[in-house]
């Protein structure tokens, strides 16, 4: 998500007053000043050394203060990475904490205000953290030479140990000292040739934890003595309100604290979460008869597909692509569907307040600190400085943890308020999503019908391109919104399509985007999820038409996007010319948040006529590999994601309502179809780019293709449980 | 009800209906016990119970007088320090909010069936999810774990 953003264009506006001084024009330059320390801020009493992004500690311990959250991508890891790499810290010595909410210091340079997403933190960070250990590591010299009296020039730092003219220490003995330095006015990063940790390998520094039970590490873990928990009824269809409610029941429940109306719903404060859920079932609801969105996916797929037939938007339109049609020698026409989509991360949503009436503390998976930060000003009345925000780490996102309209913090924040409100004392309250009221509670990937008119010339070559899509905006009536919308059209609706880079002069692309009661948001590679399954599944359409080679095809369209067909070469060239016995073959390649990745699935039917991918062998430029063994697990984990959707994942609703309820109906991925996984690293030296998201567009696509070779099926609705294929 | 968790006998008193799952969370303010979906279909809760790895969010507390319990925060059989080795070893977890569970299925696996195929991995773990799809490092982790039980 988020990734169509530059600093040229505002800054998106927090919903409340000027309690930011955005700075314009901050993308990716090197900010010093961003990390120096201030006189003064260096703990004299503890003996640290505290920056804003570096704490060392007489203990010796390493303490990295983290901007992005991190919700599994690993992030954290890749942050220390960059300290430790310029610091010189020994590997086991660096710790990570989540920075405090502060959009003058830790503002993500891409959105212009603190917050992670859109597979940005990496090349967001990579100068500025870099840069930030190199400061601290000047103070610790400068600490060194001074105690030893030797020069600076002297002094060397190998794995967290200094050294000079015969003297040795740790970082940490020498903490105090060098909180007294004057930090630098500038710093030399270290030459790639001298990374020892860039490009080789990190430990992921929180594993220790979260094979341990990762006790008190989540939002949902977060127990502030006396703390209740909290449940929200909401409307059963998006939108619909409330005509009246009898909680005579619920409140006999013995632990069972209060009943609170708010805008989102009728909420449950209790003393723990069972009694809490109990207390919601024992409600009795009334909502008022058809307000809210009452269409059923099947009626909106009927409006979808009718309005194929009128021009729509144009993005990005080039050449004349009717024209050339009308002489290819070939065209095919087809049209897609896809269905809405939940994010459903294993750690169901919640965040806990504190709020006393003159302040208010937050704990949670916070992934737009800005945006929650204000939202929860904004609702109860505080000054940006009366609010604090202890970000946890996030048991998954995939987009869910980053809303734009901060809705989560905002009803959490109305929790609050409604119980200081109602005369109680000030106590912690979670508010905690059960599983379905994740399943059932919107915020999806929307729904998208795709039509496709694509030609060949005589020589098999694309001869011109027309492609309309049907979806929900998702970015229209947010604070993104000048970023990404553009003359009607937004860019997450296209993305993939109109930007392509394969050679295709002659190329119209329209959108529409309807509009539905139904909330949407970013789900992992955003727009590339529908994107690239349409792309890359005409592309090898038109190969088989052409009588070309799939690889050779796409090659031939890709003169002018070398990093696209390198990655293609990469992953061809390592799969060999076949896969295991008894499977079939399909590709794609795509680029997404400005990493490349090509996919090679080898994909087998079963007796039952359902698909098994057994093997996918993946190339990946992401520019520097910081943490190779992090990319890895990213491609194997963004493919796994995108093969979920595609097999069994479909969110519907009948007359409104979200037919599907938790993990029994709404089906992630398990570990029998989990493929084999092989990933090949291109070894660039370009700045970094995503990697959390890119590994998940190409999977889909690549399978469908697949499977196109072994039953001559071209599976165009999504998802494959529809034809029997899973 | 009187129950064994973690080797020390605790007294509980809450409704005997309460889920295992929100005792130990709520009550005793253990938390490595993860909650996911609450109708032991994503194995984020799984813990021993009676040496058997069980989805504490369907175990009701009324129904447990007498048993022995052990969680994530102090299993310490030879077969999880060898799946806790391997996991880091490996790298396993992404976000790790599911890897309690896996941890205490795979753990269970192990001690049945010392050497597992990839047959009884898929049976033993196809309870537990993994929305950042950890599979493929979970299997080789498993595997890992075996060799290391073995040494």
């Amino acid at each position: 998500m988020l990734h169509y953003l530059d600093a040229k264009r505002p800054a998106p506006q927090p919903t409340r007053r000027t309690f930011l001084k955005l700075s314009a024009g901050a993308l990716g330059g090197l900010l010093i000043g961003a990390v120096i320390p201030q006189k003064g801020l260096a703990d004299t009493a503890s003996g640290a050394l505290a920056t804003p992004f570096v704490h060392i500690t007489p203990d010796n311990r390493v303490i990295v203060l983290s901007k992005h959250l991190d919700k599994g991508q690993g992030t954290a890891t890749g942050l220390a990475t960059l300290v430790a790499e310029e610091l010189d810290a020994a590997a086991d010595q660096v710790e990570v904490e989540f920075a405090p909410s502060n959009p003058e210091l830790y503002k993500n340079f891409l959105f212009g205000l603190q917050g992670t997403g859109g597979s940005t933190a990496m090349a967001n960070s990579f100068d500025q953290y870099r840069q930030a250990g190199a400061v601290v590591r000047a103070m610790i010299v400068a600490a060194a030479a001074s105690e030893w009296g030797v020069p600076t020039g002297d002094i060397t730092i190998t794995n967290g140990v200094v050294s000079g003219g015969g003297n040795l220490a740790t970082l940490g003995e020498l903490s105090a000292l060098a909180a007294a330095q004057e930090p630098p006015a500038e710093v030399t990063l270290k030459s790639p040739e001298d990374w020892v940790y860039i490009g080789k390998g990190f430990p992921r520094v929180e594993l220790p934890m979260k094979t341990r039970g990762s006790v008190g590490l989540f939002g949902m873990d977060a127990q502030p003595e006396g703390g209740l928990v909290a449940v929200t009824a909401r409307p059963p269809r998006f939108g619909a309100t409330l005509a009246s409610v009898d909680a005579t029941a619920a409140l006999a429940l013995d632990g069972v604290e209060a009943v609170l109306e708010i805008p989102q719903g009728v909420v449950v404060v209790a003393t723990n979460t069972w009694t809490a859920m109990q207390g919601r079932e024992a409600l009795v609801l009334d909502w008022v008869a058809g307000s809210g969105e009452t269409r059923g996916t099947d009626a909106l797929l009927d409006e979808f597909r009718a309005a194929l037939d009128a021009p729509g938007l144009p993005s990005h339109p080039r050449g004349d692509a009717s024209a050339k049609l009308a002489q290819a020698a070939q065209v095919i026409e087809a049209e897609y569907v896809f269905p809405y989509l939940a994010h459903a991360p294993m750690e169901p949503l919640d965040m806990t307040v504190l709020y006393d009436g003159q302040s208010a503390t937050f704990w949670g998976g916070s992934q737009i600190q800005t945006l929650d930060h204000g939202t929860a000003a904004a609702v109860l009345g505080l000054d940006f400085p009366q609010i604090t925000i202890n970000t946890r780490w996030g048991g998954g996102s995939f987009g869910r943890r980053a809303t734009p309209d901060g809705h989560l913090a905002a009803e959490t924040a109305m929790i609050g308020k409604a119980w200081l409100d109602a005369g109680n004392a000030a106590r912690p309250i979670k508010l905690v999503y059960s599983r379905e009221d994740d399943i059932r509670g919107g915020y999806y990937r929307p729904m998208a019908v795709h039509r496709v008119r694509a030609g060949l010339d005589a020589e098999g070559n694309i001869s011109g391109w027309e492609h309309r899509i049907v979806s929900q905006s998702i970015f229209t009536g947010t604070s993104f919104e000048s970023f990404v919308v553009q003359d009607g059209v937004d860019h997450s609706t296209v993305e993939g399509i109109s930007d392509t880079t394969y050679a295709i002069p002659d190329m119209h692309v329209d959108v529409h985007h309807p509009k539905v009661g139904v909330p949407t948001l970013w789900w992992r590679s955003v727009g590339h999820t529908h994107t690239a399954y349409v792309m890359e599944t005409m592309m090898d359409e038109l190969a088989v038409a052409a009588g070309r080679d799939p690889v050779e095809f796409r090659l031939a369209h890709l003169a002018e996007d070398a990093r696209l067909a390198g990655v293609l070469h990469l992953a061809a060239e390592k799969a060999g010319p076949t896969g295991p016995e008894g499977t079939h073959r399909g590709i794609a390649v795509h680029k997404s948040f400005n990493s490349y990745v090509a996919e090679i699935a080898d994909v087998r039917i079963r007796d039952d006529g359902t698909v098994k991918v057994e093997k996918v062998t993946c190339g990946v430029d992401c520019g520097v590999p910081i943490n190779p063994d992090n990319i890895n697990a990213q491609i194997e984990g963004g493919l796994g994601y995108g093969l979920s959707a595609i097999l069994r994942e479909e969110i519907t609703m009948v007359d409104g309502e979200v037919a599907q309820w938790n993990y029994p109906d709404y089906t992630p991925l398990r570990i029998a179809d989990m493929p084999e996984v092989e990933v090949h690293i291109v070894r660039s030296d370009a700045a970094p780019t995503g990697i959390g998201e890119p590994g998940t567009p190409p999977i889909g696509p690549a399978v469908a293709n697949a499977v196109f070779r072994a039953t001559g099926t071209r599976v165009r609705e999504l998802p494959f449980t529809r034809h029997g294929l899973a | 009800m009187q129950l064994t968790i973690n080797g020390e006998p605790r007294e509980i008193d809450a409704n005997p209906d309460m889920p295992l799952l929100w005792v130990l969370r709520d009550e005793l303010k253990m938390t490595g016990t993860k909650f996911g979906c609450g109708v032991a279909s994503c194995g984020a809760c799984t813990v021993h119970i009676n040496g058997e790895a069980t989805r504490s969010c369907q175990a009701l507390i009324g129904d447990l007088e007498g048993a022995t319990v052990t969680t994530i925060e102090a299993i310490d059989t030879p077969a999880a320090r060898a799946i806790q080795t391997a996991w880091v070893e490996l790298q396993v977890p992404q976000c790790g909010y599911c890897q309690s569970g896996q941890i205490m299925s795979a753990s269970a696996l192990l001690t049945e069936t010392p050497k597992p195929t990839d047959d009884d991995i898929d049976a033993a773990m196809e309870g537990n999810l993994c929305r950042c799809a950890t599979y493929a490092r979970i299997r080789r982790a498993i595997h890992r774990a075996a060799e290391i039980m073995e040494a």
